[in-house]
């Protein structure tokens, strides 16, 4: 019996929490997140159920990863601006926001990400235009893109920002 | 009161629970065990809410006594004013509501 797995997969930023639900289910199936690479995912066996697996956008930050480990949780890696984290079930509940201000203000770090990422390629496009490789293009697609995931990050933080109003 | 804004339950139990100085996973404990399991403070939150804290002069962390050492915080003077602001409002909000329930 194999006891690794890796699987090449794909996820545009606004579907991080369909991700991290495909992680959880992995575990569910016995296969908890090991390691992470650029759009893989390699899985080591576990007992199907034992660990939950989180993700969030964080810059590298060698306090916050120590501050997780105190807290029980293992760190599995990072791919881009995303960190991964697991703990095992029977520790206690693993969630990595508990109020909405903080799913705001997560939403906030992605938004900010998107920007800058957008912005640069809005701007290298427009110079490439002029240049006579003319593969500005490129760049202009790369910035629409960012601009739409950009969009559905504030579609997800104003609908969250509704329910503020009345509760925390 | 803090700022003339109510306390988030995150930060009122942050704060109470840095009566004394606490780490991270003290913090949890401690706010899961007075609010009898109701309230969890996640990781990612409070880790947020220290740093938020922290740069507002309400708590301050500890200097570590070896690198091993986990990462403690106390709450200052300033928190602990803070802090009794909330106790009276939350008193008032408490007191009300009783009292027109009652009426009723």
């Amino acid at each position: 019996m194999e006891n690794t797995k890796t699987i090449r997969k794909w996820f545009w930023v606004w579907s991080f929490e369909k991700e991290e639900e495909w992680l959880n289910e992995m575990a569910l199936n016995g296969w908890v997140l090991d390691s992470v690479d650029w759009c893989t995912y390699h899985f080591v066996r576990c007992e199907p159920g034992e660990y939950s697996v989180r993700l969030e956008m964080h810059p590298y930050d060698e306090a916050y990863v120590s501050f997780m480990k105190e807290t029980g949780a293992e760190y599995i890696g990072r791919m881009m601006m995303w960190i991964y984290f697991r703990k095992k079930t029977e520790d206690g509940p693993f969630d990595l926001f508990s109020d909405i201000d903080s799913r705001i203000s997560h939403l906030d770090k992605i938004g900010k990400m998107l920007t800058v990422v957008g912005g640069a390629n809005l701007l290298i496009g427009f110079v490439n235009s002029f240049s006579p490789a003319r593969l500005g293009w490129v760049n202009l697609l790369c910035a629409t893109l960012l601009m739409y995931a950009l969009g559905r990050i504030h579609g997800k933080k104003e609908a969250l920002e509704k329910e503020r109003i009345l509760h925390e | 009161m803090a700022d003339g804004f109510a306390l988030t339950e995150a930060t009122y139990y942050i704060l109470l629970s840095l009566v004394r100085p606490r780490h991270g996973y003290g913090i949890m404990q401690l706010t899961e065990e007075l609010s009898g399991g109701r309230v969890h403070l996640a990781a990612g939150t409070l880790y947020g809410a220290l740093n938020a804290l922290c740069a507002k002069g309400w708590i301050l962390l500890l200097p570590a006594e070896d690198d091993s050492r986990r990462k403690e915080y106390v709450l200052t003077e300033k928190g602990r004013q803070v802090l009794k602001g909330e106790v009276a409002r939350l008193r008032e909000l408490a007191d009300n509501g009783e009292r027109i329930l009652r009426e009723e």
